[in-house]
This record gives C-alpha cells, structure tokens and sequence, in this order.
C-alpha cells in the first residue's frame, strides 16, 4: 500500500518509526477513499503540514532550544513553522517544552481547549515526555499525557534542535496521511445550545 | 569578628554564640526584630544586605537561618531562631528591615507553615491555596494521593492576612485587601511571551498607570530542594544545570564548592582554570541571550537572529567539551567531568576574535536606536539603597552602583588571578542594567584572553568516591552566576545525603522588587523594565 507520508526535507525511508505511521494510515483508509474528497484531501494536507504554527508556550530550558530554531542557524521557517502564535486561537500546535507542574497543569489544559481544531500537541524533552529527572517530585505531573493527546514524543534534556525539527517533521507526515473531509474537520463538538426561554 | 560578637552578646545576653564558617549567634524568636534593626543601623556593622534567609525542619523545631552581610565592610554574621510548637509554629518577621525578607519568609511560610509576625502578607507563593500540608517539612507525605493534579485554575484570592501583636501579647490575625476596592486587575501570566516564562502577575491598573503588582510564582515549581534530600551528593549536582539554565555552569560551581569546602578537597589548578572560562563562557552566552530577548520584547526581532548568531558560536564550544548544548553537566565535586576538546583554545580565540565587531554590531543597531533608548532611559528607576535593601544582587544591581560582584568581594577559582573591571552604572534605569550586561561580555572575553593560553598541565579532577559523607555543618557559597549573586546553603548530618540544600537565586530577588519598580510606569513598560531584570522562572521557582 502507497503511503503519501512523504515531505520534502527527508526521505521516507530515513525516518524511524515508519510502522505507526502505517498503521495509521491503514486505520484511516480501512473503508477505501472516495476520489474526489481523496485528493481535495492531500491538496488541503499539503497546505496545512507546510504552514504548523506553533504557539509560544515554553515553561523552561526546552523553550531556549525552542528560540535557537526559530533564530537563523537552525531556521524552523524552512519548513513553514516560523509563524510563532502568542495567542491559543491561532495555532495549529502547542509545543510543550519543560516541565509541567501541579499549578501549571489547569493553566496548559485551558491554553489547549482554547485552540481551534484541527490541534497536535508535541510533547519536547524529558519533562513533558514522562516528568524526566523530577519525576519523584511532590508538584511534577509525570509526562504531559497525562493530560493531554500527544501526537509526536521527542525525548531529550533538552533535545538538540535537530530533535526538535525531526519530531516537527514527523508531525507534517501526521498531518498528510490524515483524513480532512469528514476526518479533522469535523472533531469539534457542537457547541451546546442554549434554551431561549 | 571580636567586634561583633561583643556587639550582640552587649545588645542581647540571651544570644548564644557558636563558631563556625562565620559567627553564628542563636537568638531566642522574640527578640529577633529588636536585634535585626540594631545590626542593620550600627554603624560599625551595618548588616544592609540580607544575603539568605533559610527555613529550616531540625526535627523537634521549625526555624530560619538569617546569613547577613555588611556591605561596607564585607563581614557576615549567622543569626538563628527557632520554634518548637509544630502544630503552630511562629515566628517574627525582619521584612520592615530588608525588604528581600518579604518573599524570603513568604517561601518559608509556603514550605514550613511558618508564619511570621509583623508580615504584612502572609499567603503561599509557590504552592495552591489548596495545597495539603508543607512539602519540606521531614514529615510531609509525598505521595501522589496526598495532593492530586489540579483539573481546575484555582481562584483567585484577593485578601490576605497579617499577624500582630497585641498589647495583652495575644496574636491577632488580621484580613487584608490585596487590592482597593474599584482597582482595574488583569492577569498578565503565566502564559505571556514577555514574562519570560510562566510567571504570574496580577495587576492593578489606573487608566494605563500601574498600581500594585501582586505576584504570583510557582508555574515551575519542581520541588528540586526536597528530591536533593533524598539523593546522594554527585546526584545533587544534576539538578543545578536545570535551575536557571542560562548559569549551569556557575550553578554547578557553586555546589561543587560548597561539597570541596566542607570536604576539605583541593581541586587541581587545571581544573580551576577550566571552570572559570566556562563560568565566563555562560556569562555571554546568557547576557547574549538577554540582549537578543530584550530586543525581542522591544520590538526587533531581528536583533534575536544577530544575539543568536554568536551565541551559537559559544554553544559550539560547549557542544564539543561537554556533549551538550545547555545541561552541561560539566563540574564535579573535584574538578570537572572531562578534559577540554584540542578545539577549545581554537574556538575560544575566534571568538574573542569576532566579538567585538558583533558588539559594536549590536550597538549601532539596538543600543544607538532612538526607540530602543527612549523605551529604556529612565523607566524603572532603582536607587543604590533600594538595590542593597532589595538585595538585587548582579548586573541589575552594578546598575544602580552597587558594586556586588561576588568575583571582586570573594573571589573563588582564579578570578584573582586575572584582571577586569567591575561595570558599575549609576543611573539605575532599564537602559543602565541593560549597558552594564553589554559591558561585561567585553569584560568576560578579557578575562578569557588572559586564561585561555595559560591553561597550566596537570590533572582535570581528583578522583572522589562515588558515595561522599559530608561531615557535619552548615555551609554556604555563593558565586556570581549570570544574574547575580546565587547562594548554596548545605546542611550536613554526616549522612550520604543533605539533610538541607537551599539554592539562594538572584532572580528570586528581583521578582520580589517588581512591584517596588513599576509602580507609577506605564503598562507597556512593565515588559522593558521586566526584560531589563532578565529573570529566568525556573530559577526564582525551583
């Protein structure tokens, strides 16, 4: 089976973790795919994996990483992620970089159901992956699964950016093998109305 | 020292002396504030300056360890008082003699359930109102069950208490407004770019003319004093680089120093040599970083590509001696982890090299620009007193003529071995602190010019048992870490591991000033005056 997971930067076959993704894909197309809505499907994917903006949210060491890909060596703009969004409602994902903590935790809850869907979360560094050296702590929440859905997991104390731009690069091939029309589209809950009496 | 001692015994009989790294005297609770205000207005000692003030769980009593300093005449003194009632234990509050003390018994209270009279806000800092109990007690239950991750934002309170004195010597509790009744409040925080991380602060506001600050820390709070109690000694040295990441290096120093002292271990020239270039190293690369994030919070992203592209440069350097780019993890308790990469010397020599032109770079872009001086001249003025009652130690106190510089007053490793000058500005605004960081990367490169061809033979470290048992004692060290003085108190028993480690941080400090500094600005000005103290949360919450 052809999986159109492919991105520009680097080869398919270069990344690690290929059978999840496949899996996925074989989820997504179980009951085949209409033509038309297929290929509205990867034009619209195409734009969407090539223009993930991200939300300014860092909370410790992992976000200084997070500024050496935006600044020029390392340059996220490559891959379309340069368009860092201080406001929730105009990002596509939210960067967990650093250590999330009881008192925290409500707030970055709060910061991800104000963001629009289609939403991802990556998880970046030890910290958010599993509560990383403070683990044992009486005020860490161990790994940011344990609140969120987490998409990409980059592990790392902090990553190196390269981590970072391979773990935002996985996400883009997430983003292009997903179903638009019918699919993320359509995850938003109906807002519930409210009685007019 | 004989002065002192007779001074305090002269003052107040009951004060119990004990040697010890300095003159340590036990004073009985209540007479603590009497004596405060004596050693803070003699003249021939004027304690102005409180450098730590430690809560303290000895097992049968709750207490606090005040280490003093004397900015005049440079001698330290140790006062100690203590309580034995668990249940409800108090205290007397120093906050109307140093204003640090303010956040200081804040935290202990946070921690200990300490509270102190005469304070004139009693509320946890780090912690929830809801939080069950006070983590660093010896007692405390740490288990998950105990206090469960939060699903909603906690309320916000808008009183607080203060406890008195009343003239039948009962305690009264006393409920206070945070704010006045018709004040406008926003959040600002804890997810805003410019607060530099999560940082919460709660602002009243007339028109756009800033009232009252009231301040809300602990968004990172990792609980790293309480896992060092339970880890070994060279366990301990790993949280240090995950404190303020931009000092690793000097965070690290500070806590080897202390272990070396109170080991009695003689760490190998070499080693020392290597230490000081990667503290100065750390230096530019975070007062880089705070010139590229200053710009940034200016307005000129652009100046973040040029702070970046040299900053990269220093992280080149790191990267090769010690495998990583930020959480070195580079010093150990008698020496360093590895020797230097054959590049080191290279790399460092181009550096020095390229630098000046990048600074004089930046300056005719940013520091010479009429918006940058305009936002920066005269906004959030500090005055010398105000710095030392603050204990605004670092760049942002050489600001206002605080000449602090840990390196000049004690210096440790080989900074007196080399020659450089102290930056010191008088003006005491955004743009003062700003120019005095600017100045010291140049000093910091002078003073690896002077090392970088003098690394002398020899071993890198002496070798240490994996399990050390640092002999009974209260130690404490301070270096100077990139934004100011950073204290490490170590309390020993004798055991494997601490039985007290307490990170004294410069940005705890200075976010206890804000209020003190923006009151009267305009909001937009709480960003410059905010970014010019160039804080770092993980540092101040821990």
């Amino acid at each position: 089976m052809e999986v159109k997971a492919n991105i520009k930067s680097m080869k398919y076959d270069d990344f690690k973790d290929n059978e999840a993704l496949e899996k996925m894909v074989e989820e997504l197309r179980a009951n085949g795919t209409n033509i038309v809505v297929g290929c509205l499907d990867d034009a619209i994917n195409w734009g969407r994996s090539n223009s993930l903006w991200p939300l300014t949210f860092a909370t410790s060491c992992c976000g200084i990483e997070f500024m050496s890909i935006g600044a020029a060596r390392y340059d996220m703009a490559r891959f379309g992620f340069e368009v860092t969004r201080a406001s929730p409602r105009q990002a596509d994902f939210i960067m967990v970089a650093g250590t999330i903590v009881h008192k925290m935790a409500p707030v970055l809850k709060r910061l991800y159901d104000q963001m629009a869907e289609p939403k991802y979360v990556v998880a970046v560094g030890g910290c958010a992956v599993s509560g990383g050296p403070f683990k044992n702590s009486y005020h860490v929440v161990r790994g940011v699964g344990e609140i969120l859905p987490v998409d990409v997991y980059i592990p790392g104390c902090p990553p190196r950016p390269e981590a970072i731009l391979y773990g935002m690069m996985q996400l883009q091939r997430k983003v292009k093998v997903e179903n638009f029309f019918g699919g993320v589209n359509r995850q938003e809950q109906k807002p519930i109305e409210e009685s007019q009496d | 020292m004989a002065n002192i001692q007779e001074k305090i015994t002269t003052f107040l009989p009951e004060a119990v002396f004990e040697e010890g790294q300095y003159p340590t005297f036990t004073v009985p609770a209540e007479k603590l504030p009497a004596l405060a205000r004596m050693l803070h207005d003699d003249a021939d000692l004027q304690f102005d300056n409180l450098a730590a003030l430690v809560g303290n769980d000895w097992g049968d009593t709750l207490g606090v360890v005040y280490y003093l300093n004397s900015v005049k005449y440079n001698h330290w003194v140790i006062l100690k008082a203590a309580t034995a009632d668990r249940e409800n234990p108090i205290l007397y509050s120093v906050s109307d003699v140093w204003a640090n003390a303010n956040f200081e018994e804040r935290e202990v209270y946070d921690f200990f359930g300490i509270r102190f009279i005469g304070h004139p806000d009693m509320r946890r800092i780090f912690l929830r109102g809801d939080w069950a109990g006070y983590p660093l007690r010896k007692d405390y239950d740490t288990s998950r069950e105990n206090n469960r991750v939060p699903t909603e934002s906690e309320e916000n309170n808008d009183k607080t208490i203060s406890l008195s004195v009343n003239a039948d010597g009962k305690i009264e509790t006393k409920i206070i407004d945070i704010f006045d009744k018709d004040d406008y409040i926003i959040n600002i925080g804890p997810q805003h770019p410019a607060t530099h991380g999560v940082m919460h602060f709660r602002t009243a506001l007339d028109g756009e003319i800033i009232k009252k600050i009231d301040v809300h820390c602990g968004y990172i709070h990792r609980g790293i004093e309480k896992l060092w109690e339970g880890m070994t000694y060279p366990q301990t040295l790993h949280m240090t680089d995950r404190l303020d990441y931009l000092s690793a290096c000097q965070n690290r120093h500070a806590l080897c120093m202390c272990i070396e002292e109170a080991m009695q271990v003689e760490v190998p020239q070499r080693a020392q040599y290597i230490r000081t270039m990667m503290d100065e190293l750390m230096r530019i690369n975070s007062h880089l970083l705070f010139f590229s994030t200053l710009a940034m919070d200016l307005g000129s992203v652009t100046a973040l590509c040029y702070g970046f592209r040299e900053r990269e440069k220093v992280l080149d350097i790191f990267d090769e001696t010690c495998g990583a780019r930020m959480s070195l993890n580079y010093n150990t308790i008698g020496g360093v982890m590895a020797d230097i990469h054959p590049n080191f010397q290279r790399r460092i020599k181009e550096l020095i090299a390229i630098m000046p032109g990048a600074l004089k770079e930046y300056h005719n872009l940013f520091s010479n620009n009429v918006i940058a001086r305009n936002r920066m001249i005269g906004m959030g003025n500090l005055s010398l007193d105000d710095a030392i009652r603050y204990n605004m130690t670092g760049p942002s106190g050489r600001g206002s003529g605080w000449a602090c510089d840990v390196r000049k007053r004690n210096p440790y490793a080989v900074y007196d071995k080399v020659e450089f000058d102290e930056v010191l500005y008088t003006e005491g605004d955004s743009y003062a602190r700003y120019m005095v960081r600017m100045k010291e990367i140049e000093q910091s490169l002078h003073i690896l010019e002077q090392l970088v061809d003098n690394i002398p033979e020899g071993d890198f470290a002496v070798k240490m048992k994996p399990i050390i048992k640092v002999p009974e004692g209260r130690y404490f060290k301070q270096v100077e870490a990139s934004r100011g003085a950073f204290g490490i108190y170590l309390e020993s028993r004798g055991e494997k591991n601490p039985y007290r480690l307490k990170v004294v941080s410069p940005g705890y400090s200075l976010v206890g000033a804000i209020d003190h500094l923006v009151k009267g600005s305009k909001i937009a000005d709480l960003i410059t005056i905010g970014a010019s103290l160039d804080y770092v949360v993980p540092d101040i919450d821990r």
